[in-house]
């Protein structure tokens, strides 16, 4: 023991030696995967409180896994949010569409069009059907992986295959690595590379919101491991201060380039319940079935709508691929982790859903992802009409300089014309 | 003290026995050697450990050296740099990854008013010896958040040493002298030249490492003192003061041009080798700065006030500076940013013809 029986403390006294504990995956390159012991909860079994109690009492829902898609393919329990097979045929067309383009623009990159891409695959319902249950004008601050959120709000694909190959089509000018996109005409806040700044701005723009008697919420997303980032803590204590009407979305897909979640403290405590210790209502839901993300983010909105205050919300997911064009996650982690994850894949449950509701078959999937396949090809075609990264199909040099502050500073005028010379030095022709 | 590889250190440095190696494999060995030498050096940061770092830095040093000395760290660069300021208190002298150095700025905090100040307000009492290594400059792509060269933010802070190397056998030998040296210190990589150095031309196939002269390492322990320049050539039409991956496209430029230029490579910038500056510069009587960073506030402007200062009598033609342009990096238009062979060969042709 480390205190004298006095219960002060004794130097040099602490027996056995203090030990040092760095966090493990279960499971590396080349291991067997054996996932029995996460407790996968029953679906339809969580009780759904009324969206205004007080926060405190979601605290066993940050422990729990909110789901709705049940083995057998129907929707069970209170977290049913009873959607008309319109609404969701138009869900899995969206997430069939969002793998379709990560599948088409992640080869793009392997072809050389571009620098750099991330796809999202097996984690599109917890963009795709989160941001379906928010109104299209309710602002949401995204991380780099919810291109599903502006295939949801009809956000054009050209515009996104634009800026991922930087070309002259680009609204963002070719300034931004691929995939950062910005659109404020569908609410959609410009993406940083500096992980987890997103969640205090949306909770400050929740805040200006409320401050102005409006009717939009906030929403952001954030992975597990950039939970780590002080911003994020920040987030969580602006938000309750406030009461802001905000959602704050934790992707918990699992990894983090190779660092598992346990480098973000997942090996102590769900990342839903970090919510419960700021006194934010908080729920952890199963990130592969679309409809409980619907129902989470849906019973969220009206929290903060009601001036019931933030919400966090855990999607419990997996990154079925590589973290980015840049990683090669054989080096770090088992390949079986994919197959043998429990709780299937989010297009799949869905689609099962459908076909099981008899609104839905083989066929139509079929179609549907040849469609989806046809209508991303076509679009890419179009945009490489623009150009393709690094083929000279570029904004003029001069927009470079642009944007830097609202008017150029003589210095700024200076080094354009300097750019632009230096251009007619190396392309005398152009 | 665990057996010292000091001690096995042939006398001379070069009938030590040498392997070509890249940039990474350099700092990689340098790593290695600390981590035997002194059981009080550890390494952090996100993804270093099993993985080995994102650029393979660290690759094989935790199997090696186990999880207590090489581990990986929660993604928040406020708590490896503060950690790394408590490590330092107990005694230990930790060496952080901050992944690139675009992703230093969550951990300004703890580097600017704790690390630098440490041993200032405490007399003495305390010290902060770390070396927070991390991948900067551009040249890959990496946009606005994997291509700055923030260097100028940490000189201008009382209390931080900086160090960029531009050879493998200057990585490996600096960043030892780094680990070893009793103040932290920023030990920016640049990651251009990680795997060859760099002639500017972009669409030019790469060089490797192999080829080069400076990628001759010796095995086993040496260390290379801070504040001492390197003249990577000599000559006499003018001066050149630059480092990192400016380095080598400067060289190459004057090279193309025939440029009987002395090209000084600082490697260190806080504390800087003055002399070497003056010597060079009352030799030639002509100056030019290059780096990569933007130009307002750069370092290049601290250089260039050195220099007016110190060798105004001396000087046949104003300082000149090459830099980057004030914007932040750019995606698509990297090439036109990048302080290339058009822009260096410019501003050579002033100041020979001033
Ligand atoms: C401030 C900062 N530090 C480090 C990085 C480098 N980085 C980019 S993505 C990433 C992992 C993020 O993982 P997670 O938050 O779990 O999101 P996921 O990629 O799994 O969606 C890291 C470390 C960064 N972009 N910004």
């Amino acid at each position: 023991m480390a205190n004298g029986s006095d219960g002060t403390g004794q130097a040099g006294h602490n027996r056995p030696a203090l030990s040092f504990h760095v966090p493990e995956p279960k499971f590396r390159p080349g291991d067997a995967v054996d996932f029995s012991d996460l407790k996968i909860t029953q679906a339809g079994a969580q009780a759904r409180p009324d969206e205004t109690c007080p926060a405190i009492d979601t605290a066993p829902l940050a422990n729990d896994l909110i789901r709705v898609l049940g083995e057998d393919n129907r929707a069970h329990g209170p977290w049913d949010p009873k959607l008309d097979p319109d609404t969701l045929r138009r869900m899995l067309s969206v997430m069939a569409l969002t793998r379709a383009f990560d599948e088409r623009m992640y080869r793009g990159q392997r072809q050389g069009k571009t620098s750099f891409y991330m796809k999202c695959t097996g984690e599109e319902a917890t963009s795709v059907a989160a941001a379906m249950a928010l109104a299209a004008d309710d602002m949401v601050f995204p991380s780099y992986r919810q291109q599903g959120i502006l295939l949801a709000r009809g956000y054009p694909l050209i515009e996104m295959i634009n800026q991922i190959y930087s070309n002259r089509g680009d609204k963002l000018k070719g300034r931004q690595l691929p995939i950062m996109y910005s659109s404020r005409a569908h609410s959609f806040f410009t993406i940083s590379g500096n992980l987890a700044t997103q969640t205090p701005q949306a909770v400050g723009w929740a805040m200006a919101s409320a401050m102005r008697g409006d009717s939009r919420i906030a929403a952001t997303w954030v992975g597990e491991g950039s939970t780590a980032e002080g911003d994020f803590h920040a987030a969580c204590l602006f938000a309750t201060v406030y009461n802001a009407p905000v959602i704050l979305n934790v992707v918990n897909n699992q990894w983090a380039i190779s660092s598992f979640s346990g480098f973000a403290g997942g090996e102590r405590a769900t990342f839903a319940a970090r919510g419960v210790g700021y006194g934010i209502a908080s729920l952890r839901v199963d990130g592969n079935d679309a409809l409980a993300c619907y129902a989470a983010e849906q019973w969220a909105a009206n929290r903060a709508r009601a001036n019931a205050g933030p919400t966090l919300i855990e999607h419990f997911s997996y990154r079925a691929e590589g973290h980015s064009t840049s990683d090669d996650p054989s080096q770090y982690r088992s390949a079986q982790e994919r197959s043998e994850w429990p709780l299937g894949d989010p297009v799949m449950r869905l689609k099962n859903h459908l076909i099981a509701m008899g609104e839905w078959d083989e066929e139509r999937q079929e179609k549907l992802d040849l469609d989806s396949a046809e209508q991303v090809k076509a679009a890419t075609k179009e945009a490489e009409k623009n150009g393709i990264l690094g083929h000279g199909l570029h904004h003029p040099f001069h927009t470079m300089f642009e944007d830097v502050f609202e008017e150029l500073p003589w210095h700024l005028e200076e080094q354009a014309a300097q750019a632009i010379r230096e251009r007619e030095i190396k392309w005398p022709a152009a | 003290m665990a057996s010292s590889v000091i001690d096995d250190a042939p006398v001379g440095l070069a009938d030590a026995p040498a392997r070509n190696i890249n940039m990474i494999e350099a700092i990689n060995d340098a790593l290695d050697i600390m981590l035997g030498h002194d059981p009080t050096v550890i390494i952090m940061g996100e993804d270093v450990g099993y993985f080995g770092g994102v650029f393979r830095a660290t690759a094989g040093l935790q199997e090696k050296y186990g999880k207590t000395r090489v581990f990986d760290t929660p993604i928040s660069e406020c708590g490896i740099i503060g950690a790394a300021v408590g490590m330092g208190a107990y005694g230990l002298r930790p060496v952080p990854e901050i992944q690139f150095a675009d992703y230093i700025y969550p951990g300004m905090d703890q580097l600017i008013s704790e690390a630098a100040r440490l041993r200032y307000r405490s007399a003495g009492e305390f010290i902060a010896p770390m070396t927070v290594r991390s991948p900067f400059g551009g040249g890959i792509f990496g946009g606005q958040t994997h291509s700055q060269s923030p260097e100028s933010l940490f000189t201008h802070v009382a209390g931080l040493k900086t160090v960029i190397p531009s050879t493998p056998y200057d990585a490996k030998g600096l960043l030892i002298a780094a680990i070893e040296d009793n103040d932290p210190v920023i030990f920016f990589e640049p990651k251009r030249i990680y795997n060859g150095p760099f002639s500017g031309y972009y669409d030019k196939p790469v060089e490797p490492w192999k080829t080069h002269p400076d990628s001759k390492v010796p095995e086993g322990y040496y260390s290379i003192p801070l504040g001492k320049a390197r003249t990577v050539r000599q000559g006499d039409a003018l001066t050149v003061l630059t480092y990192g991956t400016m380095v080598h496209v400067t060289a190459a430029v004057c090279r193309e041009k025939g440029v009987d230029a002395e090209i000084i490579d600082l490697r260190t910038l806080v504390p800087l080798d003055i002399e070497a500056i003056e010597a060079s510069v009352e030799k030639t009587g002509r100056c030019l700065i290059v780096h990569e960073a933007t130009r307002t506030s750069g370092f290049g402007a601290e250089l260039s006030a050195l220099v007016t200062e110190r060798c105004f009598y001396h000087l046949e033609a104003p300082v000149e500076r090459v830099t980057g342009f004030d914007t932040p990096y750019p995606h698509s238009l990297e090439w036109a940013y990048f302080p290339g062979p058009v822009r260096i060969g410019e501003a050579l042709d002033k100041i020979l013809e001033a």
